[in-house]
């Protein structure tokens, strides 16, 4: 599993497009939404935990059917299926590297775009917890999005249209833990309720996209 | 006979008349789309008869 | 006699045959009598006014939104279980249906609140629920389109269902999380205080029954021809083949 995960994380780093694209498009959002409502700075304080919530959202979809496609495309796939580690674990480690290539640099990135939106200090550190707890949330759904999408020659809209709606309680929850947390107001109830998502969809997906993943593999 | 809906008229006939045509696209596509279908597979279905008809 | 004997084709459609001269006309005639009665034989709400009149489009469309999206989930498990062709197919038939509810219920509260709210469009909880359902029923309906085999499109559209119904009620509760803070006080019904009485309540009911009767009878028409459409499919490909 662990070689599988090393495969995966050398394959995004080196292709060029996997790795700097999130994070430039991220910083993107983070200049156009300024550029696009104004400079006032307390508006962009007041959107900032928004704007950068769906600015990461948006960044992690960017990458999503680069999961499996590849090797779907080259038979790889086909091999990891029946190998020994079961399906959901192929699943689970791709979703890993994935975070650690998309969720995890626009985590660490974010503090920076917060400057730039005027978001208040008090918000910071729980615009990196929130990003930390909630983008292997939208790792794990978007693999799920992928596999579904797979066999598809031009799935990549449609993979949006299908993992947005079901990134939204990610989005709701994440965005209110940095504006509560911006307010100094209490983040428990958001914050337990986002981990709660990510664990559980880290959990369930898995069988669900392996199952996917068969599906498409016939 | 119409009921003086006020200041409120373009509310509610909006909303009659929108969930109407709503409505009416809903279920005038399924109704054509039947009817074609319908045509669609007696044809094929006359044309295997004549085809297993004229093989034998 | 169960209800697995539908599961074959020919008995659902000749079964469908028989029964839809009876629902059709009958879903129409409910619907037409119950809103007539609320349109035309009903007071105005003391509170809203005329725009009372609109409940009698809105919670049915919206309930049928919700229990055409129940209806998918339970024939997706079947599909899944057991295989019934028919299942998955009436899943298909249905979302439409479902996304066509989900706008009558979108339109008709947003116009509601128009008058209560000032706006247009206001990021209700109720509405904004709906708003969600609808790019569900899309994606839905999306991915039938794109993938060529019909049954792995309903393996597929049958996985895609049920994580959607996990994630739909998580948004359900996201979204009332999210709207707390704005006026709690323009909710889009009758306050159970208020005005329950049968003068509303009745006619309510009637068109609540017609909007079922309208989706059962669209789901067996939808059906049959899903049912059709394949069996067209197989006849056009095997005349391809000889």
């Amino acid at each position: 599993m662990i070689a599988l995960l090393v495969r995966d994380l050398r394959l995004a780093i080196r292709a060029g497009g996997g790795f700097g694209l999130g994070l430039a498009f991220f910083l993107l959002v983070a200049v156009l939404v300024p550029l696009g409502v104004g400079p006032e700075g307390g508006l962009l304080a007041k959107i900032a935990p928004g704007i950068l919530w769906v600015g990461a959202l948006l960044a992690c979809l960017l990458s999503l059917d680069r999961i499996f496609a590849l090797d779907f495309e080259d038979g790889s796939l086909d091999l990891l299926a029946t190998a020994p580690i079961p399906l959901e674990g192929v699943v689970a480690i791709k979703a890993l590297a994935h975070w650690l290539v998309t969720g995890l640099p626009l985590t660490l990135v974010a503090p920076l775009l917060g400057v730039l939106l005027n978001l208040p200090l008090t918000g910071h550190g729980w615009l990196v917890l929130s990003l930390f707890l909630g983008t292997p949330a939208l790792s794990v759904i978007g693999a799920f999005g992928a596999a579904l999408t797979v066999g598809l020659k031009r799935g990549g809209l449609l993979l949006s249209l299908l993992v947005l709606p079901l990134y939204v309680p990610t989005l709701i929850f994440g965005a209110e833990v940095v504006k509560r947390g911006a307010a100094g107001l209490s983040v428990e109830a958001p914050l337990l309720l986002m981990s709660a998502i990510t664990l559980g969809s880290a959990a369930a997906l898995p069988f669900a996209a392996a199952a996917a993943l068969r599906i498409n593999l016939r | 006979m119409m009921p003086d809906l006020g200041k409120y008229a373009v509310p509610v006939l909006g909303s009659y008349g929108a969930t109407l045509a709503i409505l009416a696209v809903l279920i005038g596509v399924s109704v054509w789309r039947h009817a074609r279908v319908k045509r669609a597979l007696t044809e094929a279905e006359a044309r295997r008869a004549r085809a297993e008809n004229g093989g034998k | 006699m169960s209800i697995w004997e539908y599961a074959n084709p020919k008995k659902f459609s000749e079964t469908a045959a028989r029964i839809l001269p009876v629902v059709a006309p009958l879903s129409a005639l409910t619907l037409l009598v119950g809103l007539i009665w609320g349109f035309f034989f009903t007071p105005d709400d003391y509170k809203q006014g005329a725009t009372v009149k609109i409940i009698y489009l809105h919670v049915p469309s919206a309930m049928m939104a919700i229990n055409a999206w129940g209806m998918m989930l339970v024939t997706s498990l079947v599909w899944l279980i057991r295989r019934h062709h028919v299942s998955a197919l009436a899943a298909r038939a249905a979302a439409p249906i479902g996304l066509a509810f989900t706008l009558i219920a979108l339109v008709t509260g947003a116009l509601w609140g128009q008058p209560m709210w000032g706006t247009w469009w206001a990021w209700d909880p109720r509405l904004t629920s709906f708003l969600i359902l609808a790019l569900f029923y899309l994606g839905y309906i999306a991915l039938w389109q794109a993938v060529e085999n019909p049954d792995t499109a309903a393996d597929l559209t049958s996985v895609l269902c049920i994580v959607g119904s996990v994630f739909a009620l998580l948004s359900r509760y996201a979204v009332n999380f999210w709207n707390q803070g704005l006026h709690q006080g323009a909710s889009l019904s009758l306050d159970k205080e208020e005005n329950v009485s049968d003068v509303f309540w009745l006619p309510l009911l009637v068109c609540i029954a017609g909007f079922i009767l309208l989706f059962v009878s669209l789901v067996l028409l939808r059906t049959v021809t899903e049912i059709r459409l394949r069996r067209l499919a197989v006849i056009e490909a095997r005349e391809r083949v000889e």
